[in-house]
């Protein structure tokens, strides 16, 4: 017999145990799958190319207040940018006031639109048609599945901030690498129905011409506007998404403080499993040192049993998140943050080997060390 | 007959190791568990207990908060004269009009950037607010570019001192006081000169809200009705306290995600409590059978090792309890769905919270605890006794 057996025929001995201390290390596993892999897509994942490309620029104030429109024109000038589209924030209901019906639109020019966001998907002869409708409008493709729209479709969204309602007609349906929700339609419609706005903007959208042009251009355009009523504030569009989050509260915080409560509970867990299975088998490790066999190796014995619980644990857990993240991922919005990659898997894997590791070293330990008399003569 | 309680508890101190532990693991779900409810109770707080019943909060139709749609000061002129409307201490009508916007400020402590509302009111909007009290320095003098911060903005944002200036609209704005909104949602937001901040704002000749006092609750009501029903006015209104509890919907987000986590924290940790309690039922099985023998019956067995869990976690429930006292009164901010800015709230254990917490920790040890109890009632006397 192998000691890699020897190990995984002892872990296999209280098969009941055993598998309550993998579901308990798998269910919290889970967890930490998930909480890291939601740390991951808000912090750490980079966008596609194009997004990288991609800055906002808004007031410096605060999202609320809106721009002259003339601004558009003078950031277009500055070397390096490529294209640059105006949105609004329209805030309006569709049906009624519940809060399913509450999604993002966004009042913006449909000649320009998608070559700002040309990594999204949307067929040709759509683009075409919603830029000679004025009363059209594009929707995320995950958007008009859950509300079943289709192309052609007639839509009325009711005005909360503007004293107007919008009557659209869908005209093209695109799908963005990361689902946004959101429905666009032709900004002058609301100019036109709302004179206040005319002439005013939200915010503005730019696409740099190179990764290199990207950190020259944020600080051009809020110097070139510094001093001017409406100062500006311009950021990556990264960051812009990131603000929006910090606004949720101490996400951060949040996070890690439920990871560290999770690591803790598992290293509890399994060291409680592996005090409990140790004390048990006291008459054996004195058999074993009777036979030969070093404290080295009985401490290795010990510590690869808890290693390959903890791991079975890690491992039942992190597929169970994988799981739930592929399914996560297909409503698309703020769900899709819970995809879970490999390289997250991985850790979650590593985790678990450590506190198994860890939670063994103590009564590992102390067994190695047992003096051979006492152990035979211990009695269960 | 029942066997006593003091039985468990010896065999709990007998193997302290593993009781502490279990109780530890029970303990950790438990603190999660309160974590956030004493947030949504924090939330809760913040909203349910704004806003002052006699107060009217008049909108344009088709708004949903005062961010969002201003209306024509004129038809304030028309508001002011109503019936129903109480009188100030100068004898004219309770009234304010009001202007909000949105800002953005840096957290103190680096974290980030926060939208928080500004709010421009009329000298009698404070007295329309008499529970909210000043902490430090004094009131914003009419026509001046002063504004009072409330305490937790003073407390959680750089340059919200007295004598700090901050910067928006058109200039500077010099901070002369802070006050305390009592964890109301005043608590998130800055006051100034209604007349200063519309012109700052190039607002002039809009309100975004006004607020009419009612000299009682039947009058409240009837002023409700009668603006929202004018149809010159274009106006529509509701109790201030109706407004704000519209808006506890802001923690849906927290609620969900905690839940969520709590209830996986809560599986897992019954797995552990149940590992222990076969545990204690393997090595009591000879124990077990003598008093079976002695006469004591299957059931009041199976209720000794059930009670025996419990305790375990009223035990872990008491720890968590403990651990998270100091975190209590704690303030901490998420954003508020209706006006897009940050809402400041203190988390608060309160009764209902422990108690649902102990509760919690009681379904975690009875669930933990029925199947080993199940197994220890039901093993056969004589192979136990010869094991």
């Amino acid at each position: 017999m192998t000691l890699t057996r020897f190990v995984t025929k002892n872990a296999l001995r209280n098969k009941r145990r055993s598998s309550l201390t993998v579901l308990s290390i798998g269910f919290s596993l889970l967890l930490l799958t998930l909480m890291m892999a939601i740390w991951r897509n808000f912090y750490l994942k980079e966008g596609s190319e194009v997004s990288a490309l991609r800055l906002v620029t808004r007031h410096k104030v605060s999202l609320t207040f809106s721009m002259p429109s003339y601004y558009r024109e003078k950031i277009r000038a500055l070397p390096g940018v490529a294209v640059v589209v105006p949105q609004n924030w329209f805030g309006g209901v569709y049906k009624d006031d519940k809060s399913r019906n509450f999604f993002a639109q966004f009042g913006t020019d449909p000649e320009e639109f998608f070559k700002v966001y040309k990594d999204w998907e949307i067929p040709e002869d759509q683009i075409v048609a919603w830029q000679r409708d004025r009363a059209g409008a594009v929707v995320d493709s995950k958007k008009a599945e859950e509300f079943g729209w289709k192309v052609g479709q007639k839509v009325i969204i009711t005005g909360t901030i503007f004293p107007t309602n919008l009557e659209l007609t869908i005209r093209g349906i695109f799908n963005a690498p990361q689902p946004t929700q959101a429905l666009y339609y032709n900004q002058k419609y609301v100019e036109e129905a709302v004179p206040y706005m005319k002439g005013q903007q939200g915010f503005y959208t730019i696409l740099a011409d190179s990764p290199e042009s990207v950190a020259r251009i944020g600080p051009a355009i809020d110097a070139m506007f510094r001093n001017s009523p409406q100062p500006t504030r311009t950021e990556t569009e990264r960051a812009f998404q990131l603000g929006f989050l910090a606004m949720l509260g101490n996400v951060k915080a949040f996070i890690l403080s439920i990871c560290g409560a999770v690591v803790f509970a598992i290293l509890l867990v399994s060291a409680n499993t592996m005090a409990m299975s140790i004390r048990e088998r006291t008459r054996e490790v004195a058999v074993l040192k009777t036979l030969g066999f070093t404290r080295r190796t009985i401490l290795g014995l010990f510590v690869g049993e808890a290693i390959v619980v903890a791991l079975v644990g890690g491992v039942v857990g992190s597929v169970a998140a994988f799981l739930i993240g592929v399914g996560a991922g297909k409503t698309g919005g703020m769900m899709g943050a819970l995809q879970v990659s490999l390289p997250t898997i991985l850790v979650a894997w590593f985790v678990a080997a450590l506190v198994g590791f860890i939670s063994a070293v103590v009564p590992s330990y102390n067994a190695s060390r047992l003096n051979i008399v006492d152990g035979l003569r211990h009695i269960g | 007959m029942a066997i006593p309680i003091s039985y468990n508890i010896r065999n709990m101190k007998l193997r302290k190791g593993l009781t502490i532990m279990t109780a530890l693991g029970i303990a950790l779900t438990v603190t999660t568990a309160i974590f956030i409810m004493a947030l949504l109770a924090g939330l809760q707080r913040a909203f349910v207990t704004s806003g002052n019943p006699l107060n009217v909060l008049v909108l344009r139709k088709g708004s949903t908060s005062e961010l969002t749609g201003p209306f024509p000061a004129e038809n304030f002129q028309v508001l002011k004269t109503l019936p129903g409307v109480a009188k100030d201490s100068h004898g004219d009508p309770l009234v304010s009009g009001e202007v909000t916007v949105v800002i953005v400020l840096a957290r103190r402590d680096g974290s980030g950037e926060v939208n928080v509302t500004v709010r421009g009111m009329m000298q009698d909007g404070l007295e329309l607010r008499p529970a909210v009290k000043l902490a430090q320095g004094r009131w914003f003098a009419p026509g001046q570019r002063e504004i009072v911060v409330s305490n937790s903005i003073h407390k959680r944002f750089q340059h919200a001192d007295v004598g700090d200036s901050v910067e928006f609209g058109k200039g500077s704005w010099q901070v002369v006081g802070v006050f305390d909104a009592g964890g109301t949602a005043y608590e998130s937001e800055m006051w100034g000169d209604v007349n200063q901040m519309t012109s700052d704002f190039d607002r002039q000749g809009v309100y975004s809200s006004a607020y009419l006092r009612a000299t009682d609750a039947v009058s409240a009501e009837a002023l409700k009705n009668r603006v929202s029903d004018d149809q010159r006015l274009k106006l529509d209104s509701m109790l201030e306290t109706e407004y704000y509890a519209k808006q506890t919907s802001s923690g849906a987000v927290i609620r969900t995600i905690g839940w969520i986590v709590a209830v996986i924290m809560a599986i897992g940790s019954s797995f552990a409590a149940m590992n222990t309690m076969y545990a204690a039922a393997a090595y009591r099985s000879r124990e077990i059978a003598t008093l079976r023998v002695i006469g004591f019956s299957r059931s009041s067995i199976l209720t000794s090792f059930v009670l025996e869990a419990v305790l375990l976690s009223l035990l872990g429930a008491g720890v968590g309890i403990v651990l998270m006292l100091p975190f209590n009164g704690m303030t901490t901010g998420t954003q508020n769905q209706t006006t897009f800015s940050e809402v400041v709230f203190g988390l608060q254990m309160t009764p209902g919270v422990v108690g649902s917490a102990i509760i919690f920790a009681l379904a975690m040890g009875l669930i933990g605890g029925f199947a080993p109890a199940w197994h220890a009632a039901r093993q056969n006397i004589l192979n136990a006794l010869r094991g």
